[in-house]
């Protein structure tokens, strides 16, 4: 049995269009995580991923529906719930160890100052940058100004890790370090995360289950597939085992179609935004026994209504 | 002379040497020295009898400063006191004002920043009252607080107020979301997070305010002397002018220029020590 550490349940975000009327971004998510669980959200821009995790954060409200987590619904932002954000949101007047300083004194206001020094001096240690401690973020480089965004998060101790787009700014060397040390960490620390990205590859590499969403407004998710990766997978080897580009392929198949036309695919069919269906695309098809015929014919494949019948099952209630 | 400052300063002192040559060619010579009757030229006084124009040239103003700032707070009765004196019941009027307009403007300014139904509430009330002109309060604050002194000081206020209220509330409005996000995902309370987060950030902006604060403060002083007298270096101004003693007006215009710039530098130290780079 799966447990429901978080449970989105049924949430709608929707605001008034110019005109009259309103725009609903999306409506009736459901979505529930295993604790411990590194779920990656993708989807294209305007489906309302951020918004999702702004009100996972609980910086935003849904408009309709709840989200509970480890029993309790949502009422605020809390110190269970860290953001990475984006664009790292570091406060520049504070050095990289005072700004982790000024989350660890927040999470525990009863520390004294030497406490909360040695547990910031700790995270920060933690990503690798106790040479840059005192320096100011903007004497940093990007890749560092977000290993303290990072540091900061994990310094309170948080339950569950929220993500939004967090390598997205970073150049591709400095974006594949931090990938593999924030996974690194996460499995070391049984971190519970949810993620959001543009970025397959490092959906694949990261993600334990990957979220698709279609497009907005009236976004829904359409599909969770899960990663048949091996847990212990690295950066080097990640894309020669045998599952990666049958489900690299099947999500960009997604992203590049079906996520427009998501609705004709189950026009007319019995569609339950309570259960969206749990795919696993690894399990190779007869079409596409042999990957070095190229990828292009997968993908063709994968946009058939039903291709997958065999390994599409539903997600556990 | 490759560097750009030694060059600039190069040429500031010859703008000035220029200026003080020209003046003092403008001061000097012309016609003098007509046969006149010595009790004609009694009553005529120097300025007909020997050409020497009433304009003081730079050597005189130059003179006279150096005597205010060998003796500066001398008293000899109450319209003869060291210009120093004078200076320091200016600076400690501007202070005063400044200082109450600053007790009112920056928490009023937060407020206004940060509520966004007291921005519009009060918003009306600003949009009047900013472009008054502060010394048409000056009757009302007499009739109404009945000591020049004190009635000086409120137009300071009045006058200071505005700059540092209208940038207070830009500041703390303006505050990058995303801080104000970290700030509340850390479930950090609202008193703690005005001071960690929103005033520092806002900080630079405030600064900016209180310096065109300050600018304005000693603009409005030298009026506001002039109006209510007794003391201040406004009323030494008028009361040179009464004396016909041109010497001491430019004098005393030098040194209010030389005080206002250095108390405009005070808050640019200031704004300087609270910038932030990002």
């Amino acid at each position: 049995m799966q447990d429901r550490y978080i449970s989105i349940e049924g949430i709608s975000r929707s605001y008034p269009a110019p005109g009259g009327g309103k725009t609903t971004v999306f409506d009736d998510l459901w979505l529930s995580m295993a604790r411990g669980e590194f779920v990656a959200v993708i989807g294209h821009s305007g489906c309302g991923k951020t918004t999702v995790l702004n009100i996972l954060a609980g910086l935003d409200a849904p408009s309709s529906g709840v989200v509970i987590v480890d029993g309790k619904a949502i009422e605020g932002p809390s110190l269970d719930r860290a953001v990475i954000f984006q664009s790292h949101a570091l406060l520049p007047w504070k050095t990289a160890l005072s700004n982790v300083a000024y989350a660890v004194s927040s999470r525990w206001p009863k520390l004294s100052r030497s406490e909360i020094e040695a547990k910031a001096m700790e995270a920060i240690r933690l990503v690798g940058l106790e040479q840059a401690a005192h320096r100011k973020p903007s004497q940093l480089s990007g890749g560092m100004k977000q290993r303290v965004g990072i540091a900061r998060a994990l310094s309170i101790d948080p339950k569950i890790l929220l993500m939004d787009e967090p390598f997205s700014a970073l150049d591709a060397l400095t974006r594949g370090t931090l990938q593999d040390e924030v996974r690194k960490i996460c499995i070391e620390t049984g971190q519970t995360v949810f993620m959001i990205t543009h970025d397959v590859d490092e959906a694949i590499y990261l993600a334990d289950k990957i979220v698709l969403m279609t497009n907005g407004p009236g976004a829904r998710i359409a599909e969770i597939v899960a990663n048949p990766l091996p847990k212990a997978r690295t950066r080097n080897d990640v894309h020669r085992h045998p599952a990666y580009y049958p489900v690299r392929n099947h999500i960009i198949d997604f992203l590049v179609s079906r996520s427009k036309s998501f609705d004709e695919e189950i026009a007319g069919k019995a569609w339950d935004p309570r259960h969206p269906p749990l795919v696993n695309p690894s399990i190779p098809e007869p079409s596409v026994a042999a990957i070095g015929k190229g990828p292009v014919t997968q993908g063709q494949g994968g946009d058939k209504p039903g291709f997958f019948p065999a390994n599409r099952m539903r997600g556990t209630p | 002379m490759r560097s750009l400052e030694l060059r600039s300063v190069a040429v500031s002192i010859m703008l000035l040497m220029t200026f003080l040559l020209a003046w003092h060619l403008a001061v000097t010579g012309g016609s003098s020295g007509q046969k006149m009757d010595p009790e004609y030229a009694k009553l005529m006084g120097i300025t007909a009898t020997q050409g020497k124009s009433a304009m003081p040239s730079p050597v005189d103003v130059g003179l006279t400063l150096w005597g205010h700032i060998k003796d500066p707070f001398y008293v000899r009765g109450t319209n003869d006191v060291g210009l120093g004196l004078q200076l320091g019941y200016s600076i400690l009027r501007v202070a005063a004002g400044y200082l109450l307009a600053m007790a009112v403007a920056l928490p009023l300014g937060f407020l206004i920043g940060m509520s966004p139904l007291m921005s519009r509430a009060l918003d009306p009330f600003i949009q009047v009252l900013k472009p008054i002109s502060p010394l048409a309060w000056m009757p009302l604050a007499l009739y109404t607080i009945k000591d020049s002194g004190l009635s000086a000081i409120f137009v300071i206020f009045i006058c200071s107020i505005w700059p540092m209220l209208i940038n207070t509330a830009f500041g703390v409005a303006n505050v990058r979301k995303e801080w104000i996000n970290v700030a509340r995902t850390l479930e950090v309370g609202t008193l703690r997070k005005a001071f960690t987060v929103i005033l520092p950030a806002a900080a630079p902006t405030i600064v900016t305010g209180m310096r065109i604060s300050i600018g304005i403060a000693w603009l409005v002083i030298v009026a506001a002397e002039m109006l209510v007298g007794g003391t201040g270096v406004g009323y030494f101004v008028w009361n040179e002018w009464n004396n016909l003693s041109i010497t001491n007006v430019i004098t005393a215009i030098l040194v209010i220029g030389f005080v206002g710039m250095l108390l405009d530098q005070i808050l640019a130290r200031l704004g300087h020590l609270v910038t932030y780079p990002e």
